[in-house]
């Protein structure tokens, strides 16, 4: 049976605003999946995200970590690229490390292997504000695998981006996932990303956010261009969607998504 | 690079210029006698003659308005990392600090007078007026850093050392020097301020007295030379602080960087 890296049962989030973000979730985490959480914005997507990193405790219900040394390091990609603005692109990435009190010199070799990963090794001197949107996008994501996490945590990373940049990192991501070996979680409400990245995909609902459906897709396809374009892929996007727009329909008392 | 800092510093120099042209044509022109007021030519040399009066004057406001605004940066700066770092230290001292800030310095002088010798006095008030806009300033900055990279942190099990010295005080650094800039003018004018009212005479006089001095003795070229000095004091604090900002932040943050338009 495939490794269980994180458990939620029954998890319930409410805020003090006496919003209910999350109720009665079960979902697990599995070792080498690449996880999405598909919904329409306010359906506590990155709720459970912030859960499962750590970052908030469930009001309700409780999360299980049953090897927690295989997840001691956790990458986590926000939905802004979220650098530091008066640090260079190196020691942005430098930072996970510099937290553990590694040195630069000894850190140096580590930093640069995680900024070729993502192809801005000529990028290292540069500031965040002289980059690009996606390049910064790359340098976060640089950041989160510098400590080659077990676990990769990615609030809809590229939903500010262009779509051919979208596209590009898509497939670096893959890229990185299969170099790695990383578990990833993706939150999401583009229909297209979460069919094109994932190997299981769960469709969730607002108010209060909850899942409505999982999808599987077969780990065996090829994610590249050609299954962009193959009926298969078609077809699951067709499947998502429409489980997305029961999702959306069905909200617990009728009202309308945000 | 030379056409650049003509266009930036043409229109400045010329626009002075030109005001201290009129300032002289009126004078000289209306007749106007050096009592009442003094032509910038009149006043250039007596900034000449009374120099050595005059610049020790100087040599003590400097002394008093440096030694203020560094005490109110290293107490300011402190003292705001400290609220920023626990809540009940704020909400135990702000009303201090903020009763020391609503306090005229006209009505505490008296009393720092009776309390302490007269060079310590002024340089308390000065001290008071620099440093609650540096307080206040880094305050905000230290409250405004981005919580996504707050929880970055977290994630990362970072100390609240770390978190201090890596991301809450590089994200206050602006904030802390718009603070210092408004704090080192303000320091100026708490120097003489303080000065004048605590009346101090002899070696210690600053700047201040010898305006009152000059005063009472209807020498007004003197008393314009000492404002002169005091405007250009300001005028110069205020563009070294400023040329600081702009070398500290001129790589990342938007209030100092050079746009190519």
């Amino acid at each position: 049976m495939t490794q269980i890296l994180v458990a939620l049962r029954g998890v319930g989030k409410s805020f003090k605003n006496g919003t209910l973000a999350l109720s009665g979730l079960d979902l697990d985490v599995k070792a080498g999946e690449f996880l999405t959480l598909l919904g329409p914005s306010g359906c506590g997507k990155s709720t459970i995200l912030r859960l499962i990193a750590g970052l908030e405790k469930p009001t309700a219900g409780y999360i299980e970590r049953p090897c927690p040394e295989l997840i001691s390091e956790v990458g986590f990609v926000f939905q802004e690229p979220t650098l530091m603005p008066w640090a260079s692109v190196f020691d942005n990435v430098y930072l996970p490390l510099r937290l553990k009190k590694e040195s630069r010199a000894k850190a140096k070799s580590r930093v640069e292997a995680s900024l070729s990963l993502v192809g801005l090794s000529a990028f290292t001197k540069a500031y965040p504000r002289e980059l690009s949107g996606g390049m910064r996008m790359r340098v976060s994501i640089a950041r989160a695998l510098v400590l080659k996490p077990a676990l990769l945590l990615l609030d809809e990373p590229f939903a500010a981006l262009d779509e051919i940049t979208r596209f590009r990192l898509n497939d670096d991501l893959i890229r990185l996932k299969q170099e790695l070996g990383t578990t990833v979680v993706f939150v999401t409400h583009s229909v297209y990303e979460s069919v094109y990245l994932s190997t299981r995909i769960a469709v969730m609902a607002p108010r209060p956010g909850r899942i409505v459906k999982e999808i599987t897709i077969p780990t065996d396809l090829p994610r590249n261009e050609a299954f962009r374009m193959s009926p298969a892929y078609g077809a699951l996007c067709v499947e998502a969607s429409k489980s997305l727009q029961a999702a959306m329909t069905q909200g617990a008392y009728g009202e309308e998504a945000r | 690079m030379i056409s650049k800092s003509l266009t930036r510093y043409g229109p400045p120099v010329i626009v002075s210029l030109v005001a201290l042209g009129a300032w002289e044509a009126i004078v000289r022109l209306a007749d106007i006698p050096p009592y009442q007021l003094p032509a910038p030519s009149l006043i250039a040399v007596t900034l000449y003659v009374d120099r050595a009066t005059l610049f020790a004057s100087l040599l003590v406001t400097l002394k008093i308005t440096f030694g203020a605004l560094a005490i109110a940066v290293f107490g300011g700066a402190l003292l705001a990392v400290l609220f920023a770092r626990w809540t009940w230290v704020e909400r135990s001292f702000l009303p201090f600090a903020v009763i020391l800030q609503v306090t005229p310095i006209i009505a505490i002088a008296p009393l720092l007078l009776v309390w302490l010798d007269a060079g310590t006095a002024v340089l308390v008030c000065a001290f008071r007026v620099a440093f609650f806009p540096i307080l206040a300033n880094t305050g905000v900055g230290l409250a405004s850093t981005n919580h996504n990279l707050v929880d970055l942190f977290r994630l990362h099990h970072a100390s609240p050392w770390q978190e201090l010295i890596f991301l809450r005080i590089p994200a206050a650094l602006p904030y802390f020097m718009a603070g210092l800039r408004i704090g080192g003018g303000l320091a100026l004018i708490g120097a003489i301020a303080a000065e004048l009212a605590a009346g101090a005479a002899g070696q210690s006089a600053g700047l201040a007295f010898r305006i009152v001095e000059a005063g009472y003795r209807v020498n007004i070229p003197r008393m314009f030379a000492a404002l002169a000095l005091i405007s250009l004091t300001g005028l110069t604090i205020f563009a070294v602080l400023s040329a600081l900002s702009t070398l500290l932040l001129k790589r990342w943050h938007e209030s100092a960087i050079d746009r190519e338009t």
